[in-house]
C-alpha cells in the first residue's frame, strides 16, 4: 500500500496531527472529540469532515470557545477526495449499515484506520472487513466498542467521558502505559486504575465485545511494543474466544519483551447454572478451553503477570511501573498547563451554574411535557372532554374556558363569516392569485391581504366606537353626529348591497343568537339604536356583519363575567375581532383556492375595455 | 446477542427448503395433538421412524432418550411418557418439551461432517468415522478452509475427500457439502454439524443428528430466509419468576436489565451498573472464595430510566431481603466510571426501592456498598450517603477514588464479621 500519511510510524495510528472523518452527524461525539483537541492544545481539530449519506454543506462546532465549520459530505469517496490527509474515519453507522459504510473507508486510498463503533453486526459481515482490511494493510478497531484514544493527541468518539474524567485520568498528555481491552464500558475505569498507579496512559483501544474483533488485543500489544514510549502494557480480556493465548504464545516465543500485565474477566462463569451469555457478543461461557480461569492460567505460565483478581490490577500495574522508574526507564512527566475547555451552555443551564433572560415569553400553550397543554388545559383532556373548536380558541385567544352559550357563539361567527362568495375583495384576490399559478399559503396571504378597514376589518373598530358611546351615554343621535363632525365614518355601519328592504341574514342570524342567550344585550342594543338614526340618512346604512358581530361580542364578553373591565379593553384595544373575521374567511379564501386548482382556471387577464385609460 | 442454537427440527427444515432436500421431519410440543400431527404427515404411520428429545442438548443416545426403528404407536408412547419428564443431563437438569420425529434410515456408514467459522475462513470438516466415536478418531478429519467471501471450491473438496469415502460418493459429497457451505455462508449460520451423517438407498446424503447455529445479529436481512425458527433458551432449570419478570422488562427497554439468580439463600447481593462491570465484581467475589455466598448475578445498563431502575432494584431487594440470615448480609451496588449516563439520575430509582424496603432492609440485617463514578457521581453518591442515615441501615459509599472492586473485600469482612 502506498503510504499517504507522512510522519506515521507503522506502530503509531494516532498522532496530534492525526485528521479523521466522522460517519453520521453525530453532533455529541463530534463535540466531544473537539473538546478533547482543545484540552491537547492540538493545533488543528482532528474532526476534518463529517460523512453523512445524502447530505452536504457544513455542521457547526465549537473549537474551544470559537465556533468553526466542519464540511459535510455525502460519500466516503468525495470525503476522501477532499481531505486527503485524513486518515481515520470513525464509523457511527448503524449495525444495518455499518458493513457498506466500512468497505468504502477500506476501498478508499486515503482511510488507513476505519473504527467501528455499531453493536450488533453479523459476524459474517465483520470478518469480510477483516479479510478487505488485512489485504490492503489497513486497521480496523472494533464492532461494538467505544473505540480508544491516544493520550494527547487524539479521541475516537466518546472514549473517555467528560472532560473531567479526562482530565483525572491525565489523557490529556502521554503516560508511560499501553492498555488494550476487550470491554468499551470498562475502559474508561482502567485509565483511572493506570491513572491511579503510574504515570498514566499512553494509548488505550478497547477492541469491541464481538466474537470477530476488527483487530485483536495482540494485534495492539504488538503495535505498543514497537512503541519506544510506551514502556509496559496492560491487557482486559473476557472469557469466549481464544485470543488471550495468541498473547500467551507471543510473550513466550519472545516477541513481548515489555513488562505485560493481564487479566481475563469472567471467571465467575464457572458457578452459574447453564450457559450464560454475558453482555458482550463474544463473552460465552462454554468450552473450558475459553473460560477465564484457563485463559488467565495461560497467561501466567507464559511469564505475562496476572493477579489473582481483578482488584489485583492496581497493584501489580504499580509494582512494575515503580520498578521501571527505579531502573530509570521512565522519565519524570512534566504536566502540561491546561486551557479551560468552555462549559456547554446546556451543561451549565443543567448543572444550575449559569442562568440567561429569556427573549422570548410564551403564556397560552406548552409543548414541553408528555402532553400539548392550550391554556392550560392538557389536549388528552380536550380530547375526552369534547371541547369544541369554540372553547379551543377561547382557551388559545382568552386563556380561559368560557360558558358554551358563549364557545358556540364564536363558532357561529366563524360560519356566518366563513364565505361571502367569490366576488368580494378577499376571494377575488385569491382566486387571482390562485390562478396565476401560486401556491396555497401565497394565495391565501393574497387574500387575507386585503382584510381592513373597507374589508372585512372594521369589527374592532366598531366595538370600540359604540362600546365607547354607550358607555359615555351619549344618546344615538349624539354619537352619530359626534362622527360625522370628527368626520369619521361609523365603522360597522353600511353595506354596498344590503338595505334596510333587504336585510344582511346574517346579521339576523347573530342578533336573534344574542337575544336569546347573552344575559345582557346594551351595546347590540345601541347600536340598533344608532342604525336607527343612521337608516334615516339612507336606507342602505345598516348595521352591517362587522358591526353586528362587534358590539355582540362586546357584549358577551361582558356580560359573562370572565374578564375584569381591564381585560375587556385590552382586548379590543389588541384587535381581537378582527382575528375572527381573519379565521374565519380564511376557510373560504382556501375553499375558492382549491377550487380554481380543481378547475385548472387558467391566469386571469383583466379586459383593456374594463379600464379607464387616462390620458 | 450473537450466535443462538436453533432445534434440530428447524434447522433440517431450514436446509431442506434451502436446499431443495427431501428431509422430512415433524415436531411434537407438550400442546400437540399427534393424531393431528399424523394427519398432516401420513408418512409417520406408513414409515418407520426415530423420535429423540430436540432440546440443544447432545448425547442423546447415552441417555437412552433415542427412540429408533420404531412404529407411529412405538412413538407415540414413547412421546407420551417423556413429555414434561425431568431429567438430568451432565450439570443440567430440566423438563423435556420438544421432541423430533423423523423417518427411520437403515444405514451402515456414518460420516461427520461440519462447518465453522474462523477468523479468516470458514472450516469444512470431514471424518469417515462419524457418530459417537468422531473425537477418538480425530486423525482422520480432513478439514477444508474456505477464506471469506469466497465460494467453496467443489474440486478442491473433491480432492481432499480422496481415498475418505467410497468412489463413487465423492462426487455427491462434494457437491453436497459446497451447497451446505452457500447455505452457510449466505444466511449466516455460525455452525452446521452433521454427527453422523450417511447416504439412502439413491444415494442422496442424509443428515442423522443434525446442529445449528444462527448469527441472531443477521436477521434484519436473512429474516425471511430462515423462515420461521426459534432461539430456544439454553437447556436447563426453569427460570425464577423474579428473572422472568426482568427478562420481560429488559424486552420492553432500549436498556439492558439481566439478572440471575445463583443461590437464592447466598448472602452476597449484587446490583452493578454496566456488562463488563457486572462480571468483574462477581468474579472478584469468587476469587476470593465466596462463591457459596454469592446470591445472584445483576446488571443494568444503557442508561434505562427511573421506573425501570426502580423495578429492577425492587426485584433484587425483594430477593435479598426473603431469608432472614442471622449472620446478615450485603448488597454491593457497584458499577465503574460511567461515560455520559448521569449517576444521580439512575440512583433515583433505586433509592426509591430502598426507602420502600426500609424494614425489611433492617430485618434482614443487610449492610449496603456502593461505589461508582463518572457524570454528576457526587450528588449520586450523596444521596446514597444521606439515604443510610434516614434508613438507619449501614450505607457505606465509595467514588473513583478507590479501585471499582474495592467494595467487594469490605462487603466479604463484613460477612465474616
Amino acid at each position: 500500500m502506498k503510504k499517504t500519511t507522512a510522519n506515521t510510524a507503522n506502530n503509531e495510528l494516532f498522532t496530534k496531527k492525526t485528521k479523521a472523518f466522522v460517519y453520521n452527524l453525530k453532533a455529541g461525539p463530534i463535540q466531544r472529540m473537539l473538546d478533547f483537541d482543545f484540552l491537547c492544545c492540538r493545533e488543528t481539530p482532528s474532526v476534518a469532515g463529517i460523512i453523512n449519506p445524502g447530505s452536504s454543506g457544513w455542521h457547526k462546532a465549537f473549537f474551544g470557545k470559537n465556533e468553526m465549520l466542519i464540511p459535510v459530505f455525502s460519500t466516503v469517496a468525495d470525503a476522501s477526495k477532499a481531505v486527503p490527509d485524513a486518515d481515520v474515519m470513525v464509523n457511527f453507522a448503524s449495525f444495518r449499515s455499518a458493513y457498506g459504510s466500512s468497505k468504502e473507508a477500506l476501498e478508499s486510498r486515503t482511510i488507513r484506520t476505519v473504527a467501528i463503533i455499531a453493536e450488533g453486526m453479523p459476524e459474517r459481515e465483520t470478518r469480510e472487513l477483516i479479510a478487505m482490511a488485512k489485504k490492503k494493510g489497513k486497521w480496523i478497531i472494533g464492532p461494538a466498542t467505544v473505540g480508544g484514544i491516544k493520550s494527547g493527541c487524539f479521541r475516537i468518539g466518546n472514549t473517555a467521558g467528560t472532560i473531567e474524567n479526562i482530565t483525572n485520568c491525565r489523557l490529556y498528555r502521554a503516560g508511560s502505559v499501553g492498555l488494550v481491552s476487550k470491554s468499551g464500558g470498562m475502559s474508561n475505569e482502567m485509565y483511572n486504575v493506570i491513572a491511579q498507579n503510574s504515570d498514566g496512559v499512553n494509548e488505550g483501544i478497547a477492541i469491541g465485545g464481538d466474537a470477530y474483533p476488527g483487530s485483536e488485543l495482540l494485534d495492539h500489544i504488538l503495535r505498543f511494543e514497537a512503541n519506544p514510549d510506551i514502556k509496559m502494557m496492560v491487557v482486559l480480556g473476557e472469557l469466549g474466544g481464544q485470543s488471550e493465548y495468541g498473547i500467551a504464545e507471543a510473550k513466550k516465543s519472545g516477541k513481548i519483551t515489555k513488562p505485560l500485565i493481564g487479566w481475563c474477566i469472567g471467571t465467575c462463569s464457572k458457578v452459574f447454572p447453564t450457559e450464560v451469555q454475558f453482555g458482550h457478543a463474544g463473552a460465552k461461557s462454554g468450552k473450558e478451553k475459553e473460560t477465564a480461569d484457563a485463559k488467565n492460567k495461560a497467561m501466567r505460565d507464559a511469564g505475562i503477570i496476572v493477579p489473582r483478581s481483578f482488584e489485583g490490577l492496581g497493584a501489580a500495574i504499580k509494582g512494575e511501573f515503580e520498578r521501571l522508574r527505579k531502573e530509570g526507564k521512565i522519565k519524570e512527566i512534566k504536566e502540561p498547563e491546561l486551557p479551560k475547555v468552555p462549559q456547554d451552555y446546556a451543561a451549565a443551564l443543567k448543572s444550575g451554574t449559569v442562568r440567561r433572560s429569556a427573549n422570548f415569553m410564551c403564556s397560552i400553550s406548552d409543548d414541553r411535557g408528555d402532553d400539548v397543554l392550550y391554556g392550560g388545559v392538557p389536549l388528552a383532556e380536550i380530547i375526552e372532554k369534547d371541547y369544541s373548536v369554540g372553547d379551543v380558541i377561547s382557551l388559545l385567544w382568552f386563556k380561559r374556558k368560557l360558558p358554551k352559550y358563549a364557545a358556540k357563539y364564536i363558532e357561529l361567527c366563524l360560519i356566518v363569516a366563513a364565505d361571502h362568495g367569490p366576488c368580494v375583495s378577499g376571494a377575488h384576490n385569491a382566486i387571482v392569485a390562485a390562478r396565476a399559478g401560486k401556491d396555497l399559503v401565497s394565495s391565501l396571504a393574497s387574500g387575507l391581504l386585503t382584510i381592513g378597514p373597507r374589508f372585512g376589518g372594521a369589527i374592532d373598530d366598531a366595538a370600540r366606537y359604540f362600546k365607547a358611546g354607550c358607555d359615555a351615554g351619549m344618546a344615538p343621535e349624539e354619537f352619530v353626529e359626534d362622527m360625522k363632525k370628527k368626520a369619521i365614518r361609523i365603522p360597522g355601519i353600511g353595506h354596498r348591497i344590503k338595505s334596510r328592504d333587504n336585510p344582511d341574514k346574517r346579521v339576523e342570524f347573530l342578533k336573534a343568537y344574542a337575544k336569546k342567550h347573552f344575559p345582557e344585550t346594551k351595546y347590540l342594543d345601541y347600536a340598533l339604536a344608532v342604525e336607527n338614526v343612521t337608516l334615516e340618512k339612507a336606507n342602505n346604512l345598516i348595521l352591517n356583519v362587522d358591526g353586528c358581530i362587534g358590539v355582540t361580542f362586546m357584549d358577551l364578553l361582558s356580560s359573562c363575567k370572565c374578564f375584569s373591565k381591564e381585560e375587556l379593553e385590552g382586548i379590543v384595544e389588541i384587535g381581537y375581532l378582527n382575528g375572527l373575521f381573519v379565521l374565519a374567511r380564511s376557510i373560504g379564501l382556501m375553499g375558492h383556492i382549491y377550487d380554481q386548482k380543481r378547475l385548472k382556471s387558467e391566469l386571469y387577464r383583466h379586459p383593456w375595455d374594463d379600464v379607464m385609460f387616462l390620458k | 446477542m450473537a450466535r443462538r442454537k436453533v432445534r434440530e427440527h428447524d434447522g433440517k427444515k431450514l436446509l431442506a427448503r434451502q436446499m431443495g432436500l427431501p428431509i422430512m421431519c415433524c415436531q411434537a410440543k407438550p400442546e400437540t395433538d399427534l393424531d393431528s400431527l399424523a394427519k398432516e404427515n401420513p408418512w409417520l404411520l406408513q414409515k418407520k421412524l426415530v423420535v429423540k428429545p430436540d432440546m440443544l442438548f447432545g448425547k442423546r443416545g447415552k441417555g437412552n432418550l433415542v427412540l429408533l426403528d420404531a412404529d407411529w404407536s412405538h412413538a407415540k408412547e414413547f412421546i407420551k411418557k417423556n413429555m414434561n419428564h425431568e431429567v438430568e443431563m451432565p450439570g443440567v437438569k430440566g423438563a423435556l418439551t420438544h421432541f423430533i420425529i423423523e423417518p427411520f434410515v437403515a444405514h451402515k456408514e456414518e460420516y461427520y461432517f461440519s462447518i465453522m467459522p474462523e477468523r479468516d475462513s470458514d472450516v469444512l470438516l470431514f471424518s469417515p468415522a462419524g457418530g459417537m466415536d468422531v473425537e477418538a478418531n480425530w486423525d482422520k478429519v480432513v478439514k477444508v478452509a474456505v477464506p471469506v467471501g469466497e465460494a467453496a471450491d467443489r474440486k478442491a473438496i473433491e480432492k481432499a475427500l480422496d481415498g475418505k469415502i467410497p468412489v463413487e460418493r465423492k462426487a455427491r459429497a462434494a457437491e453436497f457439502f459446497a451447497k451446505c457451505h452457500g447455505v452457510f455462508a449466505g444466511l449466516d449460520l455460525s455452525l452446521l454439524e452433521m454427527n453422523p451423517f450417511t447416504f439412502d438407498g439413491e444415494g442422496n446424503p442424509v443428515p442423522l443428528d443434525l446442529r445449528m447455529e444462527i448469527d441472531d445479529c443477521a436477521g434484519f436481512k436473512d429474516d425471511a430466509k430462515w423462515g420461521p425458527i426459534e432461539f430456544p433458551e439454553p437447556f436447563g432449570r426453569k427460570p425464577y419468576p423474579e428473572e422472568k419478570f426482568v427478562k420481560e422488562l429488559d424486552a420492553k427497554t432500549g436498556a439492558s436489565l439481566k439478572l440471575t439468580i445463583l443461590n437464592p439463600e447466598g448472602r452476597i447481593w449484587t446490583m452493578v451498573a454496566g456488562g463488563g462491570a457486572s462480571v468483574i465484581y462477581a468474579d472478584t467475589v469468587v476469587d476470593l472464595g465466596y462463591m457459596k455466598e454469592l446470591a445472584n448475578y445483576g446488571e443494568y445498563s444503557g442508561d434505562p430510566n427511573e421506573e425501570e431502575t426502580y423495578q429492577y432494584a425492587k426485584t433484587v431487594l425483594d430477593l435479598a431481603t426473603r431469608h432472614n440470615d442471622p449472620k446478615g448480609k450485603v448488597l454491593i451496588i457497584g458499577g465503574g466510571i460511567a461515560n455520559f449516563t448521569d449517576v444521580a439520575n439512575t440512583f433515583k430509582g433505586i433509592v426509591r426501592a430502598l426507602r420502600e424496603h426500609k424494614e425489611k432492609l433492617k430485618k434482614a440485617n443487610i449492610s449496603i456498598f456502593v461505589r461508582r463514578g463518572g457524570p454528576n457521581y457526587q450528588t449520586g453518591l450523596k444521596l446514597m450517603r444521606e439515604l443510610g442515615s434516614e434508613l438507619g441501615v449501614p450505607i457505606e459509599v465509595y467514588g473513583p477514588e478507590t479501585s471499582m472492586t474495592y467494595v467487594v473485600p469490605l462487603a466479604i469482612k463484613k460477612l465474616s464479621g
